[in-house]
């Protein structure tokens, strides 16, 4: 651990202007993610910006969005009962993450804003171009048992850990940002980015915008719903492969649809192209299958993550029989 | 005491003082001026320092010392040649800042002391060494050609009957199994806090299971006279046998606080749990076993290969279980080591055994399979009457009812002979079962009993408890003894200085410690019984014989006359008319060389489910039978067989320590990475004890319980996973991945 300074705020004026004016700060939120990083010398900010005085707490609804604050604790989000009426999706898809002790701590805008949970990334002695560009990327003939299948470029194949990210993507959220230019608007699925030639770029957040708040327009999704989580243990680990699934029913026939995979890529895996093959088709595995196998084009495996070749698909066909009753 | 009978279900004496925070462990003790020390590992995994740059840490606030190799003498324990720390085996052991080599990934290389935590955190981190690098060797799999013969023991070759000869049998199997490196981790981590008075005399507070043996080592290593090292571990937060030796950390620790002329206090990292104290060596094995076409052994052949470090040899008893465990004419095994740039390992819960029982409980059930025979019926069938391999009759062995037992509990009969017949919806279910067994042991302890006025008894032994639940069985026996209710005995542990108990481990502390408090309280009672004998006591008045201790009732209440219960005397009373302060009894005891042979068995069955589309897995029900002779504590005793599962659980399948083999070094050395059971992977879990008295081992009859617990769960499940799904899995741990599409 390095020395470092601490500050606490409590507008998100002062949350800006004090990132801007200082190069090497960051804003602690639960810190769950962040000081473990630090501990581990990956980041060394040398000054803390505490924001958890900051009015982002709120969950509420105005107009037909649904508005969560970047400072609501993860637990919260799960149990909010405006969240597990109308867009339960996201409640199950936070309740995977991590343990209670951790839900309790972590806040929504800190776990978009979580880091990549490879190993490579976080020893400090090891190859990693998201850590130290132009180091190389350990992973790829390395452990890669955790990595994605869906990259545009070797030189990382880390994946982004947050199941809350995966739920976020499917129901066409929106990021409110506040910066140093004024406020913004991005759709989530363009706010994690796939590495490319900046594989240190975990998203198009800009230096000193402060995630204020996510936004989920109303849905008719709310009723066939499912996270499927695949890990290791029962609880309390990554994905291995997750699947995000919201369904309207009409009858048995697939009146609109939302899907979206973690665990195999550098971003929240959204399937848009699958989701239209679905929309109009009856609700049954032999579609679901059709629709797995188009999801799974243009994956690749490094080795050790072969097996997310096959359990991705799966993953997916298991999520949608048990969102839509077919299992 | 009575045998063949549960006493009461006490509680875990300690159990307030631990879910409280009153319960000291090493880190805990706090004592004036203490400084804090921290390692710094080596980067690379073989290879020699070159230099250190200290000087950034040096000038680092707070900083008081920072010791290397090249500013660090010898121990005078060092020049000898022999081993201040009792190696498991043979070599030389490791002595940090000794040498200049490297043998293994995060060998410390440094030792900073700074006047905080958060001061030595940092400081630790601007130390640099350079590096003279070397190939190293981590993984076992591609270093099997080198795989040699133990030079120290377990290097003999065993064989009864004719060597191999499995391979004639009519029907056989031959198989290969492996497991990787598991870490021990318990939850308190390697800690000590050490303070010398003077330059002569020094005490600490350890994570150790023998506060004897810690103490031996710091003599050994600064040529101390043993008395002037104290050594405490009272409470310890888990150990599972990565406190069984003392590793160079403890010894470093007292280094640097003789350095500073300070009181130190030195807690690992997670992270160096991993690399710094020992875990279960990765294993590869290999298993023939034939059979008649009607399901008797013919032949089993048993060789493993495990790793040891680069430095020193561990060995442990891997193929030993094949020797007794079934009644076989022709038994060889072979056991290897390679050397690799690894810290040492160390016993690990069911050491020897429960890798053993990997293989070859895997190879019953293949065995089984392959002759179409219910795995359970084809172990009766081969059940040994006595103990095969020292041709001596077992001191007591009810291995049969554990699986009569079990079967009924878990629904054997529900098992399907045919795998992959057992659908659940899109889940296949299976059943499988595994045996284990240990040696029971019991070797020498001493207790001091002190029976004082107030009806208290206290019990002092320097035996300590690293959370089997030692405390609580002493008070369990005592209680029975002496007819005092449990909270009227007080348990002293854990100290140098208290009469000499055995180390923590191999499960023989119920056996050994508890046989000597039953001595010491009989004791209690006959010199009790004595004093009431004596001319003008109330109890020899009423009775002119010389009173035995059976005469006599106890109880919190004080003493009374059996046959007159209104003769009696509190014991303030009664040791006020002796002119006596209280009565005072130390025993040694020891378990005696007999023409028996000593074993602990378990069966365990294991009822679980597979979804092969996602690869799950979920364990819908655990059975943990146990033969340990006379259950004297049966709340913590099933406590330590509930435990034992869980550990097996994650053994088969989670638990993997993965090395990088490019840069030899863990990459999951943390908890969120290297995965144990939550407590969402477990069901529930029965235990069962036969709960028959040894009559051979000592008084209570009681053998050991804590590694049995463990030997034999994981091929129970790996054994399941093949009823289920059609598959056998002979790599552990059996991951999701592996399960996918079976
Ligand atoms: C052992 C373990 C297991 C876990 N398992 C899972 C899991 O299974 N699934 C899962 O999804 N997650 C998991 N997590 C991760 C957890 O969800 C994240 O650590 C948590 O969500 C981070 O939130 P925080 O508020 O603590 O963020 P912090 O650690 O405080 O911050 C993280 C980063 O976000 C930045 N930040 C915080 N708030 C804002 C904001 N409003 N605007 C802009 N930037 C901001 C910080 O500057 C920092 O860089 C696990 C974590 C651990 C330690």
């Amino acid at each position: 651990m390095i020395n470092f300074d601490y500050v606490r705020v409590s507008t998100i004026k002062a949350a800006v202007d004090a990132i801007v004016k200082d190069n090497n700060s960051l804003w602690l939120a639960g810190g769950t993610n962040l000081v473990d990083l630090m501990k581990k010398g990956v980041m060394t900010p040398q000054k803390l910006v505490d924001i958890n005085n900051l009015p982002l707490k709120e969950i509420k609804k105005e107009g037909n969005k649904l508005i969560i604050g970047a400072l609501a604790l993860n637990s919260t989000v799960a149990d909010n009962e405006l969240v597990r009426k109308e867009q339960p999706l996201l409640a199950l898809a936070v309740q995977a993450g991590a343990s209670a002790q951790l839900r309790n701590m972590a806040t929504v805008g800190g776990n978009m804003m979580q880091r990549t949970r490879c190993p490579y990334f976080y020893n400090t002695d090891m190859p990693c171009n998201k850590r130290e560009p132009g180091t190389g990327c350990g992973a790829l003939k390395g452990f890669n048992r955790m990595h994605a299948i869906f990259t545009d470029t070797e030189k990382c194949i880390a994946v982004h850990p947050s199941d809350m990210s995966v739920g976020l993507v499917a129901l066409d959220a929106t990021v409110l940002l506040s910066g140093p230019r004024g406020d913004r608007r991005i759709p989530f699925q363009n706010f994690h980015r796939l590495p490319g030639n900046l594989p240190q770029k975990d998203n198009t957040l800009e230096r000193g915008e402060l995630i204020v708040a996510v936004e989920i327009p109303e849905n008719k999704l709310n009723k066939h719903v499912h996270y499927l989580k695949v890990r290791d243990r029962t609880s309390y680990a990554f994905a291995l492969v997750s699947a995000a699934v919201a369904v309207d029913l009409e009858g048995s026939t697939i009146k609109d649809i939302r899907l979206a995979l973690g665990g195999v890529a550098h971003k929240p895996w959204r399937l848009t192209e699958v989701e239209n093959f679905l929309k109009g088709k009856a609700a049954t595995e032999v579609n679901y299958k059709q629709a797995a196998a188009l999801a799974i084009r243009g994956a690749k495996g490094f080795g050790l993550n072969n097996f997310k070749l096959k359990l991705a698909p799966n993953t997916l066909v298991e999520a949608l029989k048990t969102a839509t009753g077919k299992s | 005491m009575e045998k063949d009978k549960a006493p009461d279900r006490i509680d875990r004496v300690d159990a307030r003082a631990k879910v409280t925070g009153t319960a000291s462990y090493a880190a805990d003790h706090k004592i004036q001026n203490t400084v804090y020390g921290l390692l710094v590992g080596s980067t690379v995994a073989k290879g020699r320092i070159k230099s250190i740059d200290t000087k950034a840490a040096e000038k680092a606030s707070g900083v008081l010392a920072v010791l290397t190799y090249f500013n660090t003498p010898k121990l005078p324990g060092y020049t000898t040649g022999k081993d201040p720390s009792k190696p498991p085996t043979g070599g030389q052991p490791l002595r940090f800042f000794a040498t200049n080599e490297i043998f293994y990934y995060d060998q410390a290389i440094a030792l900073v002391v700074a006047d905080t935590y958060e001061r030595v955190l940092h400081a630790a981190k601007l130390v640099k060494a350079q590096y003279e690098k070397a190939t190293h060797k981590t993984s076992l799999e591609d270093n099997l050609a080198t795989a040699k013969v133990p030079t120290g023991p377990r290097q003999e070759d065993y064989t009864r009957g004719e060597a191999d000869s499995y391979k004639n049998a009519p029907v056989k199997i031959e198989q290969e199994y492996y497991h990787p490196v598991e870490v021990h981790n318990p939850m308190e981590l390697g800690s000590i806090v050490a303070f010398w008075e003077g330059a002569e005399k020094v005490t600490v507070y350890t994570k150790t299971q023998g506060v004897q043996a810690t103490q031996k080592s710091i003599s050994d290593a600064f040529k101390l006279p043993l008395g002037n090292v104290t050594v405490h571990a009272r409470h310890i937060g888990g150990a599972f046998g990565m406190g069984l030796r003392t590793w160079p950390y403890e010894i470093a620790a007292v280094m640097a606080a003789k350095k500073v002329g300070k009181p130190l206090k030195l807690v690992l990292h997670r992270e160096q749990m991993f690399t710094n104290v020992g875990y279960r060596p990765a294993t590869k094995q290999k298993i023939g076993l034939g059979a008649t076409a009607d399901g008797k052994l013919i032949g089993l052949t048993h060789e493993a290969t495990g790793n040891t470090s680069a430095y020193e040899e561990f060995t442990e008893a891997t193929v030993n279980i094949s020797r007794f465990m079934y009644a076989c004419p022709n038994v060889t095994t072979r056991y290897r080591l390679v050397p690799l740039n690894v810290c040492t390992p160390i016993w690990m819960r069911g050491p020897g055994e429960a890798t053993g029982a990997f293989a070859l409980e895997s190879a019953m059930d293949e065995l089984a399979h392959a002759l179409k025979l219910d795995p359970v019926e084809f172990r009766v069938r081969n059940h040994a009457d006595s103990d095969p391999e020292k041709n001596l009759p077992w001191s007591s062995k009810y291995l049969k009812e554990c699986y009569e037992m079990g079967a009924e509990r878990i629904g054997w009969k529900n098992r399907k002979l045919q795998p992959r017949t057992n659908q659940d919806g899109d889940w296949l279910v299976g059943y499988g079962m595994g045996a284990g067994s240990f040696g029971a042991m019991r070797w020498v302890a001493s207790v001091k009993g002190i029976l004082q006025p107030e009806g208290k008894l206290r019990l002092q032994c320097s035996v300590n408890d690293m959370g089997p639940g030692t405390a609580t069985m002493m008070t369990a026996v005592a209680a029975d003894i002496m007819g005092l209710p449990p909270g009227r005995i007080i348990i002293e542990m854990g100290s140098t200085g208290l009469p000499p108990g055995p180390m923590q481990g191999g499960s023989n502390v119920t056996a050994t410690v508890g046989s000597a408090v039953h001595d010491v309280c009989f004791a209690m009672k006959e010199q009790i019984a004595a004093l009431a004998s004596k001319a003008g006591s109330v109890f020899s008045k009423a009775n002119s014989q010389q009173l035995k201790a059976e005469d006599l009732l106890f109880s919190e209440n004080g003493l009374s006359l059996k046959s007159d219960t209104s003769v009696r005397l509190s014991y303030s009373e009664f040791f006020k008319q002796n002119g006596l302060p209280a009565v005072e009894v130390t025993k040694e005891s020891k378990g005696t060389e007999q023409p028996y042979s000593s074993y602990s068995f378990s069966v365990h069955f294991v009822k679980l489910r597979v979804h092969p589309a996602t690869g799950r897995i979920k364990i819908d029900h655990v059975v943990s039978c146990a033969d340990a002779g006379t259950i004297v504590s049966p709340k913590t005793s099933e406590s330590q067989m509930i435990g034992g599962a869980v550990g097996g659980i994650g053994m088969a399948l989670m638990e993997d320590m993965v090395i990088d083999q490019r840069f030899g070094r863990p990459i999951n050395n943390n908890l969120a990475d290297y995965h144990v059971p939550v407590n969402a992977d477990i069901p529930t879990v029965d235990v069962l004890f036969v709960n028959k008295k040894d009559p051979i081992i000592g008084p209570m009859g009681s053998k050991g319980l804590g590694e049995i617990a463990l030997v034999g769960v994981a091929p129970a499940i790996a054994n399941a996973v093949f009823n289920a799904t059609g598959k056998r899995l002979r790599e552990l741990p059996i991951t999701r991945d592996k399960l996918l599409e079976v």
